[in-house]
């Protein structure tokens, strides 16, 4: 197939404004780390440094839940519906602000443009329009139930949708009632800071959300204050379970949303090429750096042949390659760290016996870069079908009846997402029921709204982001 | 010449058979003055585990039944609960008194009716149609947890563990249930109860015996979605959620009377989305 070529179109930089450093927003204010420590945060598709973030030490932990400790009270005070408003306020400044925050999160995490512009922005802006909506309506969703907000969040997110995973955590927090602390991941600070600002814009009272960046001792600092109600953390199970012991007996209320390993079924009778790109955006979107991706495909054995070929061909036409041109599909690998995860992955997938094919593209010099890549000939013994790779990176099995396809899909200590592809709606329901997983998409993938429910089963975590659902991390209720 | 009584041997209730410990371990129940009043089975480690099986084997025809099907067996559960009151009470004063043991029965009957009628409610309680932007049709239901551990509390010795079972067969979970360990008989006769109440065999699995050695167990098992802490004591708690926290466990407690938000807690929430489209 003759290769379309395509001239650069990149998102102009101007609109972003990055400091040279940071400080901590606590109470409302920028204040220097009292640790006196700073981390560099990087372009992962220069290795450019952009800024210095400071790195809070216990001390600056405290000082930050102090502030919302102290917010507290009157937040909760605060008529539902004067809450409310400033929640819609932040919905708004984000939508004006949006182009900006798009470029930010693309320059500091490596994500094409065309996604943060089109999906993580407007879902975030849209996250806290819907939770505004919530704060004087707390009543309706729990009937016959005195709702009260738990008090101080402690809320750690990871790197993959900054913004957006900041807005699953802020928005129902503040809806009800509670104050926050939020620690953006490592490698992305740089949204959550703009929101710091935000914040500022639109008058939020001092202390109602504070920002604290550094690494995963930040985090455990943050998690393990005493003065904390809630921890509520998206990330990896190894860490989920590290959290869940060290908060064991201090009747901290607790959320998580873990890894995943999705299967994507699909069937003979799936409508071919509806089913080929929703498999590609099951995987390639955001590098594969989601907790949801469709990671294992499972091919009814009929079609696998002509199936895999097709989805050869579909990678061949994926475009690789700097994250503000607004044609690229597939951006950077988020960090050099992860970047070695995959390899070192892909590389036992190899070892184990599985047949690897990536797409022919060229690697840009400088960054953190990976190839679409399919396996086939996967078992599910097969280390890369049963560990998180959280990458570009596909294993595919076949199966041969619906029964055997449900025990594959669920074979796996996750329960996080599901995608089915076939026409027959029965089956569609049949296999809904069936998979063991939070989510189940079918004839579609990695869809996501404010108003939808979004969690895992078993190992994937527990409690819901999103939707009515999404309030009851956030509250306790009594009789 | 009066009549010597047969005494009943209290054995565990366990994949819908009443077996001895395969320890063949017991330990002395007492009544409240302190005496002697029977032997119960001290359950060992292997009985959590063969529990546990049992349960797995059971739970998903117990979630596939139709929530109407759910509600007519804890509905069924309350009939045998109610015929065989004499039984049931007697159990109750002898572990923890006369005062206010009928009550205690009452309670423990009207719990089962109560959930017997949300079975076929749960869903759209708790569930719904959300309304996303963008042509896709979009919903949320609940969905058993799975297997789930129940330590029941030690007091009341019937009410309290029939509000921790009946709010987790609600939603079509199998339970491995531990006993009061004080007061465990008035939870054997429930079993006999269970037993006749087309209650399938290992959806509930109810084991007497020692809580310090049994919870730590039951808490740390892989095949265990879910733990109820109602019972664990105090000084137990941390270790127990330590322990839960090795395969992701829910870890549950009583928030109060029955309630759709007791039966909630021991659900998943499943959100199914579908294109809409000519």
């Amino acid at each position: 197939m003759a290769k379309w070529e395509y001239s650069p179109a990149p998102e102009s930089t101007d609109v972003v404004d990055v400091k040279s450093s940071y400080d901590l927003f606590i109470g409302g204010t920028w204040v220097a780390p009292v640790s006196g420590q700073y981390m560099k945060t990087i372009n992962p598709a220069t290795e450019e440094v952009l800024s210095d973030i400071p790195v809070a030490g216990e001390q600056d932990v405290d000082e930050a839940v102090k502030a919302a400790r102290a917010a507290s009270k009157p937040w909760q005070r605060l008529d539902g519906s004067e809450r409310a408003k400033y929640i819609f306020r932040i919905a708004r400044v984000i939508q004006e602000r949006a182009r900006e925050i798009a470029v930010l999160e693309s320059m500091n995490g490596g994500k094409p443009i065309k996604e943060s512009r089109d999906i993580d922005v407007p879902l975030s802006a849209a996250h806290f329009f819907y939770y505004a909506g919530w704060a004087d309506k707390l009543q309706y969703a729990f009937p016959g139930m005195k709702v009260k907000p738990l008090g101080v969040a402690a809320q750690v997110i990871p790197w993959n949708f900054p913004l957006l995973m900041l807005a699953w955590k802020i928005a129902p927090a503040l809806a009800t009632g509670n104050t926050v602390i939020l620690k953006p991941a490592e490698t992305t600070p740089l949204t959550a800071l703009l929101f710091a600002e935000i914040c500022q814009q639109i008058d939020l009272p001092p202390g109602v959300v504070n920002i604290i960046t550094g690494a995963g001792e930040t985090g455990a600092a943050l998690v393990a204050h005493p003065d904390v109600n809630k921890v509520a953390f998206t990330g990896s199970t190894e860490v989920g379970r590290a959290i869940q012991k060290s908060i064991a007996g201090s009747g901290k209320r607790l959320s998580l949303e873990l890894g995943g390993k999705a299967a994507n079924i699909v069937f003979e009778d799936a409508a071919m090429d509806q089913a080929i790109e929703g498999v590609v955006n099951g995987i390639f979107f955001n590098q594969g750096h989601v907790c949801c991706a469709g990671s294992r495909l499972l091919i009814q054995e009929s079609i696998a042949e002509a199936f895999v070929e097709k989805l050869k061909r579909r990678l061949g036409t994926l475009r690789l390659g700097d994250p503000l041109d607004k044609n690229t599909d597939i951006g950077a690998i988020n960090s050099r760290e992860q970047l070695d995860k995959i390899r070192r992955l892909v590389g036992i997938g190899e070892q184990e016996g599985a047949e690897m094919y990536q797409a022919p593209c060229d690697i840009p010099e400088r960054g953190y870069w990976f190839p679409p890549t399919i396996f086939t000939g996967v078992s599910q013994s097969h280390r890369i079908a049963q560990e998180e790779i959280f990458g570009p990176v596909l294993s595919i099995m076949t199966f041969r009846t619906p029964e055997e396809a449900v025990e594959k899909a669920n074979n796996t200590p996750y329960g996080l997402s599901a995608g089915v592809w076939t026409e027959k709606g029965s089956r569609i329901l049949w296999m809904a029921d069936h998979l063991k997983a939070g989510v189940v998409w079918a004839n579609t993938f990695n869809r996501f709204d404010p108003s939808s429910p979004f969690g895992g089963f078993k190992e994937s975590g527990f409690g819901r982001e999103g939707g009515l659902h999404g309030l009851e991390p956030y509250v306790a209720l009594t009789p | 010449m009066s009549r010597v009584e047969v005494r009943k041997t209290y054995k565990l209730y366990l994949g819908g058979d009443f077996p001895r410990s395969e320890s063949g371990r017991s330990y002395e129940v007492l009544k409240p003055q302190g005496t002697f009043l029977a032997n119960a089975v001290r359950a060992s480690r292997k009985d959590v585990r063969d529990a546990v099986v049992a349960a797995r084997k059971a739970q998903p025809n117990w979630a596939s039944a139709t929530a109407y099907n759910r509600g007519q067996v804890l509905y069924r559960i309350a009939e045998m609960m109610e015929t065989r009151r004499p039984e049931l009470a007697s159990e109750v004063a002898a572990a923890e008194g006369k005062r206010g043991s009928d009550k205690q029965i009452d309670t423990a009957i009207d719990t089962f009716v109560w959930y017997a009628g949300l079975a076929d409610k749960l869903s759209q309680i708790a569930g719904g149609l959300n309304p996303v932007a963008g042509p896709y049709f979009n919903l949320t239901v609940p969905e058993p947890t799975g297997v789930v551990g129940i330590v029941a509390p030690e007091s009341p010795s019937l009410a309290g563990v029939v509000a921790r079972i009946a709010p987790a067969l609600c939603g079509g979970n199998a339970t491995v249930v531990l006993a009061s360990e004080a007061h465990p008989l008035p939870s054997i006769a429930l079993a006999e109860c269970l037993a006749t109440a087309d209650v399938p065999g290992g959806v509930v699995n109810i084991l007497t015996g020692h809580k310090d050695e049994l919870v730590p167990i039951l808490a740390s098992h892989g095949d265990v979605d879910a733990i109820d802490i109602t019972g664990v004591e105090d000084s137990a708690i941390a270790d127990t959620e330590i322990a839960a926290a090795g395969n992701i466990k829910r870890v549950i407690r009583a928030e109060g009377s029955p309630s759709p938000t007791e039966a909630i807690a021991f659900m998943e929430f499943k959100t199914v989305w579908h294109p809409k489209g000519t």
